[in-house]
């Protein structure tokens, strides 16, 4: 399961844009930001924790159809499945390169960007800490999603219609997280629900990606 | 015998005007695909008789 | 005599369409009777005035909509265990009308809240919970839309239904969290002193059981488009082979 993690970070290194279109976007994001709302910064630093949670929520969207549809179209998924490793557990490495690649490299720029929209100097603890317990979760919700569309053609539109409601819950303790710990107000509700969802979503979601890619491939 | 609906009359009125559009639009879609495809389905069945 | 009788097709067009009749019949007279009660014969209340009278629409459509989600996870799950292509084709035919019913809580919710909350839209936890159980509507139809093979659809559907059901919760709690909001309390609590009183009651009653058969009789209706569509899917697909 290793050797799957490092061959999947390796692929996606050598192909280039694993880590940087992520961030590229991220920082795009970031920065039409303040011309659609304008400079003030007033508005920015209250808006500011809400605005990178979306960002790096909307990156995180934007890789995941590749998650699965390299390996369906050379066949690798074809052994993954009929490999002595479950099934499960190489959907969860998948996921774990997904989040190495797309969220670990957000939760580290997060602060960088974090000064481009006045983000309040007490909210960078608690917005990184958030960023690193609810980004995993997003990934293995998508690694969910890419399961369900790897056999469609064009399954980019679909993933975000079915991935993004899922993504609810996470988003609001997230987002609740750090705008309660910029404001020194009692944090401990949406900390817990939050590492509560992603742990959740680790433990279970696997098995239902794993279901949904058999099924997926059953049909060829 | 329009009962008294007074300054909310449009509230109303439209609340149940949307509802029943929804509902008649719903149930006149369903009735008109299923209708398509029952027709088709004879079709269906009846070619496959004919040609064995 | 058991339930599983039904998962044949040709058994369950038998009985539906005996069924059928009567539901559709019994689903107008309720909505009928209990629109034209609640609409013509009850008072105004003091509060709301005339507006109380959209909670016969509002109220039944709510319902419907969350439980409408209950019925598709309870056919996929049959489906997903005992395989049988009724149920998943159910909880097809199901989905379309749970959105109009969210659809129409939404909407009605929005023109009775402008003049009482004074605002068309709020993000209140009900509201917002609404908004994303519709999304999750849209998704589980979509995706019935994009995939050809008709087992694996229902198949990925259905693993969608599940997960979807864990998160649609997990999303009204989260909402609830996030923001406390203006919205009434349960119009059907068994509590008497929050219950509404009798006058509204009745003709509410008779509406939740006229928006339950009308959905009986619609998702009837639709499921035996959905089975005769799959039929002359097969019969299509033989002729080509043959």
């Amino acid at each position: 399961m290793i050797a799957l993690l490092l061959r999947d970070l390796r692929l996606a290194v050598r192909a280039g844009g694993g880590f940087g279109l992520g961030l590229a976007f991220f920082l795009i994001v970031v920065t039409l930001v303040p011309f659609g709302v304008g400079p003030e910064g007033g508005v920015l630093a209250r808006i500011a924790s809400g605005v990178l949670w979306l960002g790096a929520l909307l990156a995180c969207l934007l890789s995941l159809d590749r998650i699965f549809a390299l390996d369906y179209e050379d066949g690798t998924l074809d052994l993954l499945v009929t490999a002595p490793i479950p099934l499960e557990g190489a959907v969860s490495m998948k996921a774990a390169a997904h989040w190495i690649t797309t969220g670990l490299p957000l939760v580290l720029a997060a602060p960088v960007f974090g000064v481009l929209l006045h983000l309040p100097a007490p909210a960078y603890l608690w917005l990184v800490l958030s960023l690193l317990l609810g980004t995993p979760a997003l990934s293995v919700l998508g690694t969910f999603g890419a399961a369900l569309t790897v056999g469609l053609k064009r399954g980019g539109l679909l993933l975000s219609l079915l991935v993004l409601p899922l993504y609810v819950p996470t988003l609001i303790f997230g987002a609740e997280l750090v705008r309660r710990g910029a404001a020194g107000m009692e944090v401990r509700v949406p900390l817990l629900m939050l590492a509560g969802i992603t742990a959740a979503t680790i433990a279970l979601v696997p098995f239902a990606s794993a279901a949904a890619i058999r099924v997926n491939l059953r049909q060829a | 015998m329009m009962p008294e609906l007074g300054k909310y009359a449009i509230t109303v009125l439209g609340s149940y005007v949307a509802t029943v559009g929804l509902l008649a639009g719903l149930v006149a879609l369903s009735l008109w695909k299923g209708a398509k495809v029952k027709q088709a389905l004879a079709r269906q069945e009846e070619r496959m008789r004919k040609n064995g | 005599m058991s339930i599983w009788e039904y998962a044949n097709p040709v058994k369950f067009m038998k009985t539906s369409s005996l069924v059928l009749p009567w539901a559709t019949g019994l689903a107008a007279a309720c909505l009928l009777g209990g629109l034209i009660w609640g609409f013509f014969l009850t008072p105004d209340a003091d509060n709301f005035g005339s507006t109380v009278k959209v909670i016969y629409v509002h109220v039944p459509a709510a319902m419907m909509a969350i439980n409408i989600w209950g019925m598709m996870l309870v056919t996929s799950l049959i489906w997903l265990i005992r395989r049988h292509h009724v149920s998943a084709l159910a909880a097809k035919a199901a989905a379309p009308i749970g959105m109009v019913m969210t659809l129409i809580a939404l909407i009605t919710g929005a023109i009775w809240g402008q003049p009482m909350w004074g605002t068309w839209w709020e993000w209140d936890p009900r509201l917002t919970s609404f908004l994303i159980l519709f999304l999750f509507y849209l998704g589980y139809m979509a995706l019935w839309e994009a995939i050809d093979n008709p087992d694996t659809a229902a198949d990925l559907t259905g693993v969608l239904c599940l997960v979807g059901s864990v998160f649609a919760l997990l999303s009204r709690y989260a909402v609830l969290f996030w923001n406390q909001g203006l919205h009434q309390g349960a119009t059907l609590s068994m509590d008497s002193a929050q219950h509404i009183s009798d006058v509204y009651w009745f003709p509410l009653l008779l509406c939740i059981a006229g928006f339950i058969l009308f959905f009986v009789a619609l998702v009837l209706l639709r499921t035996r488009t959905e089975i005769r569509l799959r039929r002359l899917k097969a019969l299509e697909q033989r002729e080509r082979m043959a």
